[in-house]
């Protein structure tokens, strides 16, 4: 079945240092998403039609842009066409933090639209000045609404870094392929048991991460 | 840019295009179709199904497509099952978008109140009425932004199939860049054929979306 390679040298530890790297590239663009895009998010809110405009550009083609063909345009593109030369990984955190600060500012955007009138008018009419309701009583719900809905943006990042192998970065799938190749006369059939363990890696990293995200969003549901 | 390049290389992207198109809405098809089986197999408890559903809707939702191809596709030959590229990508997109779509259907059968199956019963209609007139539809109309989001969502997963040898867009653009090293012009077909493929789908599915929305407040 082929599990034996796995045994064999360090096989085992070279994949898990191959999810680490993908781990690694998405939990920095992560965290760069989940600043900017909370930025972005709060001047979506801000009605004016130059910014609202420029953000609807920017998020539509987020929207319908596979992150494979802003991989490719941001990797080869900027370096046939600028003579920019990027390394992958650059190449990959740039592409990842420009779709998930789209994603995260959608979602900052849908909460804070999301917030009823009446919480502003009550907080006025008790005396709050602004700053103090959005300190006390706006920052707090947005918070509770927001840390789920980042948990899972997360988990889609992990997800969406398996597509780095595809601009030469050596993650855990491409390390998978050379233990596979590598091993070809001894284990033909390594394949089956290593894809398989990539595949069991995955969910390993994104599950527990999931559970946390329903786990929250049940307990702070209102 | 140069626009000779660009005529010659479209016939190449028109192919690839609607090899991607088809292998995308077959895929969303079976998607829809996994979905809402198990969606109805979760909602209605079913014994040893719903359970089944449950693990099958982890295990797709938290690992990405590119690894269940390299399974379905390199994995499972090993162990005597061969399936031609194209059927992997259909069945890969199938499963995945499966087990997104059954927590679509299921959270909007969940969230449609009581009231309405109590107020159908109390009207005289039986159980079977009362699902395929009153909840389905209620639940199916709540389900439409979710639905759409997961078709713009699959349909921009195609681009990983090139990893299994597909033939599709994302293929035709780095085979190109390859063999001619035209990048930019490779380039720009691709974003090209990309809008083509989603913009009408996104554009529809708003409109549809507040089409939707009027109904289910009934104004």
């Amino acid at each position: 079945m082929g599990f034996e390679v796995l045994l064999k040298g360090n096989n085992a530890l070279r994949l898990l240092m191959g999810l680490g790297v993908a781990l690694r590239i998405s939990l920095i663009s992560a965290v760069i998403s989940i600043a900017l895009g909370t930025v972005f998010g709060v001047l979506m809110t801000l009605k004016k039609p130059a910014i609202t405009a420029f953000f609807r550009i920017y998020l539509e083609t987020v929207r319908i842009m596979p992150q494979m063909v802003l991989l490719f345009i941001v990797y080869f593109g900027a370096t046939k066409a600028r003579g920019i030369n990027l390394t992958a990984e650059t190449a990959a955190l740039i592409v990842f933090s420009f779709w998930g600060s789209a994603e995260m500012a959608d979602l900052v955007r849908g909460a804070l639209q999301g917030i009823p009138k009446i919480q502003y008018e009550s907080s006025t009419s008790l005396g709050l000045s602004t700053m103090q309701t959005d300190r006390y009583v706006i920052g707090p719900q947005i918070i509770r609404r927001m840390i789920p809905l980042s948990i899972n943006l997360i988990t889609r990042m992990i997800k969406t870094t398996s597509l780095v192998m595809m601009i030469g970065i050596v993650e855990v799938l491409k390390v998978g392929q050379q233990i596979i190749e590598a091993n070809r006369k001894v284990s033909p059939n390594a394949a089956f048991g290593i894809f398989l363990v990539i595949f069991l890696l995955y969910f390993a990293a994104c599950w527990p991460i999931s559970l946390l995200a329903k786990y929250l969003e049940r307990k702070w549901e209102n | 840019m140069n626009f000779d390049v660009i005529t010659s290389y479209i016939p190449l992207y028109t192919e690839a295009f609607f090899l991607t198109i088809r292998i995308g809405w077959t895929g969303i098809g079976l998607a829809l179709f996994i979905g809402v089986f198990v969606a109805f197999a979760q909602h209605f408890r079913v014994p040893v199904l719903a359970r089944i559903a449950g693990i099958y809707v982890e295990l797709f939702r938290n690992t990405p497509l590119l690894c269940q191809l390299f399974f379905l596709y390199f994995g499972l030959p090993k162990i005597g099952i061969t399936i031609p590229a194209e059927t992997c990508g259909t069945l890969g997109l199938g499963l995945l978008g499966g087990s997104y779509m059954a927590e679509v259907f299921r959270s909007g059968l969940g969230s449609i109140p009581v009231t309405q199956e109590e107020g159908a019963l109390a009207l005289g209609l039986t159980r079977r009425q009362m699902f395929t007139y009153v909840v389905f539809p209620e639940a199916l109309s709540l389900s439409v932004p979710g639905i759409v989001g997961n078709m713009i969502f699959l349909l921009k997963e195609t681009s990983v199939f090139s990893a299994i040898s597909l033939m599709d867009l994302m293929f035709t653009a780095k085979d190109l860049i390859g063999l001619y090293y035209n990048t930019t012009e490779a380039l720009f077909l691709l974003v090209i054929f990309y809008i083509i493929m989603l913009l009408p789908v996104s554009v529809l599915g708003s409109i549809l979306e507040n089409k939707v929305k009027i109904r289910t407040y009934g104004a």
